[in-house]
C-alpha cells in the first residue's frame, strides 16, 4: 500500500478499521525518511520515540478512546520546541539543545493531545530567516522535484518532507511567507491563519507581531482537519485570540450560495493589479491565470482591485521583522542556554563571541539592520515609518474587500531557484517575497495551493488572502479547485532525485 | 557606512566584527538601507503607526490571569542546555572586579 499517497481521511479510516496500525504507518513513514535522508528534510529524527507513540495511539485506537487523527504521523518544523526531540531553529547556536518543555502546537497534537505521531524536526532556514532554505546551519533541504533547486523557505523542510511523502502532513510557521512560499515551490498546499488564531507559546520567535503557525500537508481538506486541532486561545500567549467557535471543515463541499448550479456561483475573487505587474515570471502569470479561469468555469467573477503599496511592502517588512528580530534574539546570550564560545577574555567578549560564532550571516545581517532601525535619531524615520506604511497596506487590502470575497495571485514571481543563484545578494533574494510579505504585515490569513507547473516540471502555486477569520470560506474554495483539478496530486518522481543525491 | 558606525552596530548588537569583515557587511548593510529608504516617499501624516495587527481586529487589552502560581519548580531540568553550570547556579566570567 503506497500509504504516502493518502489523505488524512483515508490514513484515519484505514486506522479505525485496522486495516493498518499506527506503529506500521510509523515504520513505513520512517523508512521513507532513511531513504531519502539526501533530500535533508529532517534535523532530528529519533525512530524509538516516533514507535513509543505510534504505540500509545495504537492502544488508544484499540480502547476506542482515539480521536480522528489518532495514529496519523506528522513533523514539525524545528522552530517549534519538543522534549524529546532537539529542538534547533537550524541554528549552530542551538545546536544540541533540549527543551524543557513541549510547544503548544506539538502538545496540541502530542501524546497528551490529539494522539498525532511526531516522526521529528524539520529543516529550515536559521531562525525562519530566509526565502531558500539556504540559511540553515546544517545545510538546505532540496527540491524533490529536482535536488539541484531550492525547496523555498523559511519552512523548507516541513514542505519537502510533505511532497517527497516523508510525512502524511506537516507543521509550519509563515512571517513573511514561510509556509506559502515553499508550499509553493514544493507543489504542496499551505495555509497561515489569521495572526492569532495558533498559539506561539515555544515557537522560537523571529519577529513576534508576524509569526504565525500553520499546517502544510497535500491538501485543503487535509490543512482544515489539522488546523481543527491547532487554533485556540492560549493562556501562555498573550496575543492568542479568543477561539474561533467552527470548523474549518465544515464548508467543504457546501456551494458558495445554497442551491447553486455552480460550487463557486456568487463568489467574488479580487485581483490585485500590482501582483501582476512587471517582474512577474511569464509562465508564473499563465499558470496563474489558467488557474483563475477554472474558478470562473466554477461559477466565481473575477474583479480587478489595487493594493497600492504591495512593493512597498518588501522595505515595511525588511524594517519591522529585523527590529522585532533583533530584540528576539538578544536572548541568545551563552549563558542559560545554547552555544557558548571557547575563548573570551571578558564577559562582555564572551558574548559578542558567542553571537558572531553561533549566529549564521543573515542572521547576524538581520540584528544589525535591527538596531540600526531602532536606535537614536533613526527611529522615527525607519521604524516608526515603515509601522505607518503598514496600517496603510492593512487599510487598502479592507477596501479591497469591500469589493470581493478573496484575492488570488501568485505566491512568488517566479519558480524555486538553483541552490546558490541568489545566496550571495541579499537584496535579491529579499524582492521575491514580494507578494507573501502584506499579509502577514496585516495580520490576514493566506494560503497556497498547487495550480501548474513550469516548463521543467517546477511546482506553481496559487496564493488565496483572505480577510480575517476566512479560513474556512479559503478551504472551501480551496478544496472546490482541488476537487476539479489534480495538480495537487502531482507527485515528483524520487527516482531521479535518488540518483542525482 | 564608515567603519566607526559599524562598529557602534556592532557594539548594539553585541557582535564581533573584524576588520576583514567591515568592508563587506557595510556594503551589504548599505544595500539593505537603501532598499528600505523608498519608505520615505509615502506621505503619512495623521497616519497611526500599526504595532500589531491584532488592533486591526480588535481592541488590544492585555489580558491578565490569576496571581496564583502556575508552574512548578524546574529547576534542574531548566538548568540541563546550559553551557556551563556549577551546583544549580549558571557560571559567567568575572562581572564584578
Amino acid at each position: 500500500m503506497k500509504w504516502h499517497e493518502k489523505s488524512l481521511t483515508e490514513l484515519a479510516k484505514a486506522l479505525q478499521t485496522k486495516e493498518v496500525s499506527s506503529t506500521e504507518l510509523t515504520h513505513y513513514f520512517l523508512k521513507r525518511i532513511a531513504e531519502m535522508k539526501g533530500l535533508n528534510a529532517f534535523l532530528d529524527v529519533q525512530e524509538d520515540l516516533s514507535l513509543q507513540e505510534a504505540k500509545h495511539a495504537d492502544e488508544l485506537i484499540s480502547s476506542g478512546k482515539a480521536g480522528f487523527l489518532t495514529g496519523i504521523p506528522i513533523a514539525h518544523k524545528d522552530v517549534f520546541v519538543t522534549k524529546s526531540w532537539k529542538s534547533t531553529a537550524a541554528s549552530k547556536m542551538l545546536e544540541n539543545y533540549i527543551s524543557p518543555f513541549d510547544a503548544r502546537v506539538v502538545e496540541l497534537l502530542g501524546q497528551n493531545g490529539a494522539g498525532m505521531v511526531c516522526l521529528g524536526k524539520t529543516n529550515m532556514d536559521e531562525f525562519a530567516m530566509g526565502s531558500s532554505n539556504e540559511n540553515s546551519a546544517f545545510g538546505p533541504a532540496l527540491n524533490p522535484w529536482n535536488s539541484a533547486f531550492v525547496s523555498g523557505g523559511s519552512s523548507g523542510g516541513s514542505a519537502v518532507a510533505v511532497a517527497a511523502g516523508l510525512t502524511p502532513i506537516a507543521t509550519g510557521t509563515d512571517t513573511g511567507g514561510s509556509i506559502r512560499q515553499p508550499a509553493s515551490f514544493c507543489g504542496i498546499t499551505g495555509i497561515k491563519p489569521t495572526y492569532g488564531t495558533i498559539s506561539r507559546y515555544g515557537m522560537i520567535a523571529y519577529a513576534s507581531s508576524l509569526d504565525q503557525a500553520g499546517p502544510m500537508g497535500k491538501s485543503a481538506e487535509d490543512c482544515a482537519l489539522l488546523l481543527n486541532l491547532l487554533s485556540g486561545q492560549d493562556p501562555r500567549d498573550s496575543t492568542s485570540l479568543k477561539a474561533q467557535e467552527i470548523d474549518f471543515t465544515s464548508l467543504l463541499g457546501k456551494t458558495w450560495v445554497e442551491n447553486a448550479d455552480l460550487p463557486l456561483k456568487g463568489l467574488k475573487i479580487g485581483i490585485p493589479e500590482e501582483y501582476f505587474a512587471q517582474g512577474l515570471d511569464a509562465k508564473v502569470r499563465e499558470t496563474v491565470q489558467n488557474a483563475l479561469k477554472k474558478f470562473e468555469e466554477l461559477g466565481a467573477t473575477c474583479i480587478s482591485v489595487s493594493l497600492p503599496k504591495t512593493k512597498l511592502s518588501i522595505p515595511v517588512y525588511y524594517v519591522l521583522a529585523p527590529a522585532e528580530a533583533s530584540s528576539n534574539l538578544s536572548r541568545y546570550d551563552g549563558v542559560r542556554y545554547g552555544y557558548r564560545a571557547k575563548e573570551y577574555k571578558d564577559l562582555n567578549q564572551m558574548y559578542e563571541r558567542t553571537r558572531s560564532e553561533g549566529f549564521g550571516s543573515e542572521v547576524k545581517r538581520r540584528i544589525l539592520i535591527g538596531s540600526y532601525v531602532l536606535s537614536q535619531g533613526y527611529y522615527d524615520a525607519y521604524y516608526l515609518q515603515a509601522l505607518k506604511i503598514r496600517r496603510i497596506i492593512a487599510q487598502d487590502f479592507q477596501k479591497s474587500f469591500e469589493t470581493c470575497d478573496v484575492l488570488m495571485g501568485p505566491v512568488a514571481p517566479k519558480v524555486a531557484w538553483k541552490i546558490g543563484e541568489k545566496s550571495k545578494d541579499p537584496v535579491e533574494m529579499y524582492l521575491e517575497d514580494i507578494y507573501t510579505l502584506s499579509p502577514n504585515l496585516a495580520g490576514l490569513p493566506a494560503m497556497s495551493i498547487p495550480c501548474g507547473q513550469s516548463q521543467d516540471g517546477l511546482p506553481i502555486g496559487l496564493q488565496i488572502i483572505g480577510n480575517y477569520f476566512s479560513e474556512a470560506k479559503m478551504l472551501q474554495i480551496a478544496d472546490h479547485f482541488q476537487k476539479n483539478t489534480n495538480w495537487h496530486l502531482q507527485t515528483p518522481n524520487l527516482q531521479s532525485v535518488e540518483g542525482a543525491l | 557606512m564608515n567603519t566607526e558606525e559599524i562598529k557602534h552596530l556592532a557594539k548594539l548588537s553585541c557582535l564581533e566584527i573584524s576588520t576583514e569583515q567591515t568592508n563587506q557587511i557595510s556594503k551589504e548593510l548599505e544595500n539593505i538601507l537603501s532598499l528600505v529608504a523608498e519608505l520615505q516617499s509615502v506621505d503619512t501624516k495623521g497616519v497611526e503607526p500599526l504595532f500589531h495587527p491584532i488592533s486591526m481586529i480588535q481592541a488590544l487589552n492585555q489580558p491578565l490571569r490569576q496571581d496564583i502560581v502556575s508552574e512548578t519548580d524546574n529547576r534542574s531540568n531548566n538548568m540541563l542546555s546550559a553551557p556551563i553550570s556549577h551546583e544549580g547556579l549558571y557560571l559567567v566570567p568575572k562581572v564584578i572586579e
